[in-house]
């Protein structure tokens, strides 16, 4: 089983990214569940996402608390709280950032410039380039990850961007 | 590695398989009032019926008990109506929901279990279902999000059996379910219109050649018999339920019962509970079995009726039973304990309690395993 958990403030796409991960892993003949935890919902507060995928059935319903992938939309989070709270062993801090701040020293973390990939290929969001580094990160097919993104998105988004933008967000990981 | 239960799986939130179920159902009439974590429940059935999925006339009415009480109108009426609420609407709405159930209103409920206020909190606990526990209402709790959509598509058959016509709830925990996504096989529509099958309740308000009244007057004389037949009609239930959970198992090949049994063969010490949380207790349960321990788990299904004949038997070989309510009761003992104590009076098995997951703190599985070892505080994961 791959756990994964989402940092970002209310209103980034944590919940969306969190599910089309899921829905990737469901392509690939997994067994997943997404499932955001809010405080009283308001934009810009911080929340968290969660995504479970596993070759078992997922029966659990507790909150994600030893991921093996932390993802972090906001990199202002990393200040406000200890992101990499838990990390399994081998686990990994994806930090949507073009460097890593001081206080993620010594934990496995790499930084991902989600944000400039997004505006070189024409997005506002960078969720979408994360998510690409997640399913990188998680061992989910590149395939499938783009063919989620554009089912969900592609009536909002140009599909070749965004198929473009998650593979550079994979490549991050490669 | 495919996971074979889920062929033709989709992903979808709790609230959104109901609604759905509900639209495959395709009831005359839906009153509502959104709150959350109801409101993915109405927001995805108005799409639905806006995209022509279902010819359902949905009430815009002001509150719950405004929901409530036109829906036993619509039902009185003979219309098949649908309704959805959690928590301080369910609150609001208690007044009528004994009525609905006294006027023997066949009326299907979604209800995203929510704590109570004060103070404010928005999370799953099943203190907002125990506060009607007594109103005469059917409520079923699901597990995961497959089984709420299942529940939601049987409870029709089960609220409009002639031996019961009693309200349904169909009980999911809020949040946990409501909002999360999980895969979910959907039954085919014509499937589930064979299945639920055209609403025929008897005497309908409307029938002008068999004209009947309806929200009578009962005192000294016939209001103890009235409430003896919903008794009645909840023992009923208890067959109706099995009869119609029977039937839908062998369409979508799909296990259900009333009381679930998951590793009792030869189990000491056995979990039991409702909701959500049965899943993260299995992985428990099968993690302990590994290691030697003889723990089981036994989760309540159908609330109301409580089956606690078929509860007594089930632990009957038990040595400890553990019972684990997601909801308290200031200055008395919660409903599943106090009603395992009477299903269990005169029994030899121990009987240990304790709340948890109040306000949506969910219980981890190492906590599980705290309780099984009797290591746990009466209140699960109470700060100190």
């Amino acid at each position: 089983m791959k756990e994964v958990r989402w940092h970002a403030r209310a209103g980034q796409g944590a919940k969306t990214v969190s599910q089309l991960l899921a829905e990737a892993g469901l392509l690939a003949g997994s067994s997943v569940q997404a499932f955001p935890e809010y405080g009283p919902e308001r934009r810009g507060a911080p929340m968290r996402a969660y995504t479970r995928i596993s070759d078992k059935a997922i029966r659990r319903h507790d909150p994600v608390a030893a991921p093996d992938i932390v993802i972090v939309l906001e990199p202002t989070l990393v200040n406000e709280m200890n992101v990499a709270e838990g990390l399994s062993d081998d686990g990994v801090v994806l930090v949507d950032t073009n460097e890593l701040p001081e206080s993620l020293k010594g934990v496995n973390a790499r930084a991902i410039p989600a944000l400039k990939i997004a505006h070189d290929h024409g997005l506002k969001f960078s969720n979408v380039v994360m998510l690409g580094a997640a399913a990188a990160a998680g061992g989910i097919p590149l395939v499938n990850i783009q063919d989620a993104a554009v089912k969900k998105l592609g009536k909002r988004l140009d599909a070749d961007s965004l198929r473009a933008a998650i593979a550079e967000g994979y490549a991050c990981l490669a | 590695m495919a996971v074979k239960t889920q062929e033709g799986a989709q992903l979808l939130t709790g609230g959104e398989a109901v609604a759905y179920a509900m639209a495959q159902i395709d009831p005359d009439v839906f009153p509502v009032y959104p709150i959350t974590p109801q409101t993915p429940i109405i927001q995805t059935f108005a799409k639905l019926a806006a995209n022509g999925k279902a010819t359902t006339e949905i009430v815009n009415v002001e509150s719950e008990h405004s929901a409530m009480s036109a829906a036993i109108g619509s039902a009185m009426a003979g219309a098949r109506t649908m309704t959805a609420t959690s928590s301080q609407g369910l609150a609001l709405m208690a007044e009528v929901v004994y009525i609905a159930a006294g006027m023997r209103a066949p009326i299907v409920m979604a209800v995203g279990n929510r704590a109570l206020s004060a103070p404010l909190n928005i999370h799953c606990d099943h203190s907002d279902s125990m506060m009607i526990r007594d109103s005469g209402v059917i409520q079923i709790f699901a597990e995961s999000v497959q089984e709420a959509y299942d529940h939601a598509v049987m409870a029709a058959r089960i609220s409009e059996h002639p031996d019961v016509m009693l309200p349904v709830l169909v009980c999911q925990d809020g949040f946990t379910l409501t909002h999360s996504e999980e895969p979910l096989v959907l039954t085919p529509d014509e499937d589930v219109k064979d299945f639920v099958g055209e609403y025929k309740v008897p005497l309908p308000l409307l029938d002008t050649e068999q004209v009947t009244t309806k929200g009578i007057f009962a005192l000294q004389d016939y209001y103890t018999e009235l409430r003896y037949q919903m008794n009645a009609a909840m023992e009923a239930a208890e067959t109706v339920i099995a009869d119609v959970f029977a039937e839908y198992s062998q369409l979508v090949d799909r296990p259900f019962s009333m009381l679930e049994e998951y590793e009792l063969e030869g189990a000491e010490k056995v979990i039991f509970l409702m909701g959500s949380t049965a899943g993260t207790i299995k992985d428990v349960v099968d993690d302990l079995r590994t290691e030697g321990e003889k723990v089981g788990l036994l989760r309540l299904v159908s609330y109301r009726p409580f089956p606690a004949e078929a509860i007594r038997r089930a632990l009957e070989p038990v040595k400890e039973v553990i019972v684990l309510d997601r909801s308290d009761a200031p200055g008395s003992v919660p409903s599943l304990h106090a009603e395992m104590a009477a299903a269990l009076y005169g029994s030899s098995t121990k009987l240990r309690a304790h709340v948890f997951g109040l306000g949506g703190r969910e219980l981890v599985p190492a906590e599980g395993r705290a309780i099984f070892a009797g290591e746990a505080p009466t209140h699960i994961g109470l700060r100190s």
